[in-house]
Order: structure tokens, then C-alpha cells, then sequence
């Protein structure tokens, strides 16, 4: 596959996944943290039904940089700890696979409250 | 005045919000995102990451430049208009975790920071790992099942 | 059951002040405000002080324009928007003033001005009293919504919490700008649970009192210049003038929001309008009572609404309850 439809393939299937979640805030009045919640765990369900990998090859980073495919790793991570340590692998793989997504998060979290100060919200 | 004809003035005045535009923006945002996050996908494989690290290390980019954004007071201001197009990229895990952070400074490192920057990322881990664990337990019996088939 | 209470003894605003942030600035008022300031922080280190200090400018810029001393002030009656009122209580700590801290949301100005009107009218020796109200955009949305950096879309029903203080001093005795009557407000179900959506809520509020008002003081329309709402934005005045136009009529023609004068709809992105009981505090001391004194409007109804609810009740899905206390306002020369 060419770049340039790589890309476009990406940038259309990204897009489509935020406006679904745009459409839900606007009509249902889901707020924003439960749609980070439900994104994450329709991932998982994506991931379960075998549809996620088969996506993933097609749209690259436009369905793994959404909160899905952050799910979608977890679920890759508990499967995989399943295979290698049975039941144990559902408590340890979905931690372990997000680790560096919750890990990096955080830190930058701390370090920006130690450096930065906010600022009062403008119009 | 009962509350059922209350309930129809508030609905009658109270103007929705604009569905084409916040669409198109979110579409517009989310997209540029994913955009970003492909090429760094293809620069990282570029330089001899395997698919594994190459995404991981997507992943943490994206959240770095997010965690920037917000502390430098920019991230607010974009996303104002992109909606979900920031809120759905791993860019508004990032925000919302770096956003509570700062915010609480005023109440210390512990319990300030240290409890405050679970507001919105507790949920997404908690229901996460949740959904990971069920999923866990019925792949184990789905592979009992199989084993004994054989 | 009657409601309104008509002093028996004059009292006047002898002096008022108004303060605000950047965008209040940036107003239609913002040259009316007797200081801003843009970096929002009035010189602190977290927003909740930064609202505190707030409201010390706005009482000693009172004071000062009075020309009294603070020690001449026998009451003080303030209130705001934190938690158990705590910006009133750490910002006019320093007065060493006898101190009643009120909370009435987004009502607290008026609340807070008929609260003192009742202790002067009813005390044998009280003669000087004064009123602050404040609230902070930060300090708000810290409180009641999210972080400050937190990028999140508001509802086109929201409205913005504004960063403005109002204080206002009363003497006993006739003077050019007089309170006259009184009228608290009974609370109203505002039948929504969206915190997004608080001037639908307080509508229905400000049209109880309102016709409560009318119904028991016989007064009419006519005698009125103005009948000023609180902070009912865009949707709570679209809701309370229907509402007026058919049980009240030409009461919709007069009335006018504080929430809808603070700031520019074309070059601010306000949204539904202002809030936050430092709206009708700041839009009462810059532009009403100026407006009074000089004879320009005589007659007015003062309405100060709040949206009562709590972080908690929002998220557990109660109802927000409005209420809309009354004082009648008047311009006293050449009024015989």
C-alpha cells in the first residue's frame, strides 16, 4: 500500500471514530469521561471478536490511536498472558500491556504540575 | 406550573448544539491525530523499531506532545473547537490526566496531585482492565473447551 | 401570606464598587468597573484567594470612594461561590467587622443586601452596614466543573462564571439612591438536572417571585423602569419573558439580564451569558446604580437568581432548585 492511501485510509477512519463519539456527546449528553470509558471497553469487545488486527492492517494508527485501540491492547495483552499463564493472565496481561500508555501519562502528569502553573481560562 | 411544562419551555428556548460543525471538526482533528500518529509509526518503524515498540512508542509520543500542549496552556484553546477529535485520540487521556494534575497543585503533591490525577484516568484503567479481565476468563474457558475437544 | 417588607426607616447606598478579571474587561461594562485586573490572580497563588482578595479590593474601593474608615462599618454581610464561603470569610477577615457570611448561589447579592436592609431597618443604634458578593471563573470551574486546562466543549445553554466582585455600603437615613422594599424568594423547582442549563432553571424562580410580587403590591408596570434579573442568560430570559408575556403583560418589555450585559455576545464566546453571583453584583454597582443616581432610570426591581445545587447533586442526578430574592430600588429626588 502506497503512503498517501495509507495515510488517507487513516485519516478517514480516525475521523469517523470522533465524530461517532462527537454525535453521542451531542444528542445523548454522554459526557466526555464516558466516553473515554465506553471507547475503551468496545476496544476490548472489538479486540474479543477477532475484528480488531484485521482493522488494525487496513487502518493503522487511525483505529489505534483512538481510546479503542487502547482497549484493544489490553485485551491483546490479557489473550496472550492467557495462553502463556492460564487463568493468572486475566489479572496481569491488561495492566501490563497499557503499563507504558498509563505510566507515560502519569509522569507527564506529575512533572507538568511540578513545572507549569495553569492559567485562567480565556473566552 | 408542573414540572412537565417546565420541561418543554427549557427544551423550547435552549438552543443544540451545532451537529454539522462539531462533526466536521471532530472529523477534521481526529483524523490530523491519527494522521500524526501514522507517519510517527512509520518513522519509528523507519529507524528499526518492531511493530510492538513502534506502537508503544507512538503511543507515549502522542501523550507527551498532548501532556506539553496542556501545560502550556494550548491544548484547552484546540480542542474548544475539536471536541471529540481531541477528547478520543489517546490526546485527551493524556489532557485529562495532566489537566487534574496541575489543577490540584494548590492541595499538594499527595493528596492533591497524587489522588486528583485519577479523576479521569481511574475510570478508563478501572473499566479497561475490567472488560480485559471478563475477556480474559471466557478466552481461558474457551481454550479449556477446545483443549478437551482435542 | 404576605411577602413584602417596606422599610420603615430610609436607607440609601452611600457608596458601591465593582472589580473584575480580564474578560469583564473586555465587556461592554468593562470601563464602568471600577478595576480589573486581566491576569485574573489579583496578585496570588491560587485562585480561591485570588477571589478572596477580590473581594477586599471591592470593599476597600468602597470604602474609599465613602471616605470612611472601615471601622465606622457596624455589619458586614457577604458571601460567594467556594465551599462554606470560605472567599468571604479569608478576604474580609482583615476589616475586623462583625461578619454574616450568606449563601444563596448565584442570588447572594441581593440575598446579602436585603439581609443587611432587615438588620439597619430593625436595629436601634445600627447605622452603617455594607454587603460583598464574589465569585471566580477558576475557582468555579475548579469547584463545579473541570480543571482549567482540561479541553472539554460547553453547551451552547452554558454560561461562563464570571471573575467579579460588587460591595456595596448602606446608611440608615434618606440619601439619592434608596432601597425601599424587599421580597424573599421561595424555592422553585427548576425541573433539569443539567448543569449546563442553569438560567432555564432559574426562570421559572424569577417569574414566581415576580408574580408574587405584582399579585400582593398591586403596583403596576408602568411605575417601573427596569426589572433586573440576576444571571438567567440567554435561555432563562427567552423562558421568563414568555412566561411574563402572558401573565404580566409589558413586564417582558422591561426586563433586562445581568448576565446579558457583562459581556459581548458578538466578540466574546459567552455562550448562553454570564453567571456567577458576582454578575449582578458587579452589573448592579457599575452600571445600575450609576444609572440611578443620575437620574437616568428612578424605579427598578432588583433580582439577584440562584441555581441551588452541588457538585454532588448534579452527579447524582437531583433536580437544580432556583430562587429569586426581590428588592425594590429607587431613585429619591424629585420624587414627590
Amino acid at each position: 500500500m502506497s503512503i498517501p492511501y495509507q495515510l488517507i485510509l487513516t485519516f478517514i477512519s480516525g475521523g469517523i471514530i470522533c465524530v461517532i463519539a462527537q454525535l453521542l456527546i451531542d444528542l445523548t449528553r454522554l459526557t466526555p469521561a464516558r466516553i473515554l470509558v465506553l471507547y475503551v471497553s468496545v476496544g476490548v469487545l472489538i479486540y474479543a471478536v477477532g475484528a480488531f488486527d484485521p482493522m488494525k492492517d487496513i487502518f493503522g494508527a487511525g483505529v489505534t490511536v483512538p481510546l479503542i485501540g487502547f482497549g484493544a491492547n489490553i485485551a491483546k495483552g490479557v489473550r496472550e498472558a492467557v495462553e502463556k499463564e492460564g487463568l493468572l493472565g486475566a489479572l496481569t496481561g491488561g495492566l501490563t500491556a497499557s503499563s507504558a500508555g498509563i505510566t507515560a501519562a502519569l509522569l507527564c502528569g506529575l512533572f507538568a504540575s511540578v513545572l507549569f502553573k495553569t492559567k485562567s481560562k480565556r473566552m | 406550573m408542573d414540572s412537565k411544562v417546565k420541561k418543554e419551555l427549557i427544551k423550547k428556548h435552549s438552543p443544540s448544539s451545532s451537529l454539522f460543525k462539531n462533526s466536521l471538526l471532530a472529523f477534521f482533528f481526529g483524523g490530523l491525530i491519527c494522521v500524526i500518529g501514522e507517519l510517527l509509526l512509520m518513522l519509528y518503524s523507519h529507524l528499526g523499531c518492531d511493530e510492538k515498540t513502534a506502537g508503544i512508542l507512538v503511543t507515549v509520543t502522542l501523550i507527551f506532545i498532548a501532556a506539553i500542549l496542556t501545560a502550556l496552556g494550548i491544548f484547552d484553546k484546540i480542542a474548544r473547537h475539536a471536541g471529540a477529535g481531541t477528547l478520543v485520540p489517546v490526546t485527551g487521556f493524556s489532557n485529562a490526566v495532566v489537566s487534574e494534575a496541575m489543577d490540584s497543585k494548590s492541595e499538594g503533591y499527595v493528596l492533591g496531585v497524587g489522588a486528583k490525577i485519577y479523576t479521569v484516568a481511574g475510570p478508563v484503567i478501572l473499566y479497561g482492565i475490567l472488560s480485559g479481565f471478563v475477556y480474559g476468563v471466557i478466552y481461558y474457558i474457551y481454550t479449556l473447551v477446545e483443549g478437551m475437544k482435542l | 401570606m404576605r411577602r413584602i417588607t417596606k422599610l420603615r426607616t430610609p436607607i440609601h447606598f452611600d457608596s458601591w464598587a465593582a472589580v473584575g478579571g480580564y474578560e469583564e474587561r473586555r465587556g461592554p461594562l468593562g470601563e464602568k468597573f471600577d478595576f480589573c485586573d486581566i491576569s485574573d490572580k489579583f496578585g496570588q497563588s491560587t485562585w480561591e484567594i485570588a477571589e478572596a482578595e477580590m473581594g477586599r479590593v471591592a470593599l476597600n474601593t468602597a470604602l474609599s470612594k465613602s471616605g470612611m474608615s472601615h471601622d465606622r462599618i457596624e455589619l458586614l454581610v457577604a458571601g460567594d461561590l467556594q465551599n462554606q464561603c470560605v472567599a468571604s470569610s479569608t478576604g474580609l477577615s482583615s476589616f475586623g467587622i462583625p461578619f454574616l457570611g450568606v449563601y444563596g448561589a448565584c442570588s447572594t447579592c441581593t440575598e446579602s443586601l436585603m439581609t443587611l436592609c432587615s438588620f439597619i431597618d430593625s436595629s436601634e443604634h445600627m447605622t452603617i452596614g455594607a454587603a460583598v458578593t464574589t465569585s471566580h471563573n477558576s475557582a468555579a470551574e475548579r469547584q463545579f466543573r473541570t480543571p482549567i486546562e482540561y479541553g472539554g466543549q460547553r453547551a451552547p445553554t452554558a454560561q461562563w462564571t464570571s471573575t467579579a466582585a460588587g460591595a456595596f455600603i448602606l446608611g440608615r437615613g434618606e440619601g439619592e439612591v434608596q432601597i425601599t422594599e424587599y421580597m424573599p424568594g421561595r424555592i422553585v423547582d427548576g425541573s433539569t438536572s443539567d448543569g449546563a442549563n442553569m438560567g432555564g432553571a432559574m426562570a421559572f424562580a424569577a417569574f414566581d417571585s415576580l408574580q408574587a410580587y405584582f399579585e400582593e403590591s398591586g403596583e403596576e408596570i408602568r411605575n417601573f423602569d427596569c426589572i433586573v434579573t440576576g444571571d438567567l442568560g440567554k435561555v432563562g430570559s427567552d423562558i421568563l419573558r414568555e412566561l411574563l408575556a402572558k401573565s404580566i403583560s409589558g413586564a417582558e418589555r422591561i426586563h433586562t439580564d445581568c448576565g446579558l450585559l457583562l459581556y459581548d455576545f458578538k466578540k466574546q464566546d459567552v455562550h448562553s451569558g454570564a453567571s456567577g453571583c458576582g454578575t449582578s453584583a458587579s452589573v448592579l454597582a457599575c452600571h445600575f446604580l450609576p444609572m440611578l443616581k443620575e437620574g437616568k432610570i428612578r424605579n427598578i426591581l432588583f433580582m439577584s437568581t440562584g441555581a441551588l445545587m452541588s457538585p454532588s447533586s448534579l452527579l447524582q442526578g437531583e433536580n437544580i432548585y432556583g430562587i429569586a430574592p426581590l428588592i425594590r430600588i429607587e431613585n429619591m429626588k424629585g420624587s414627590e
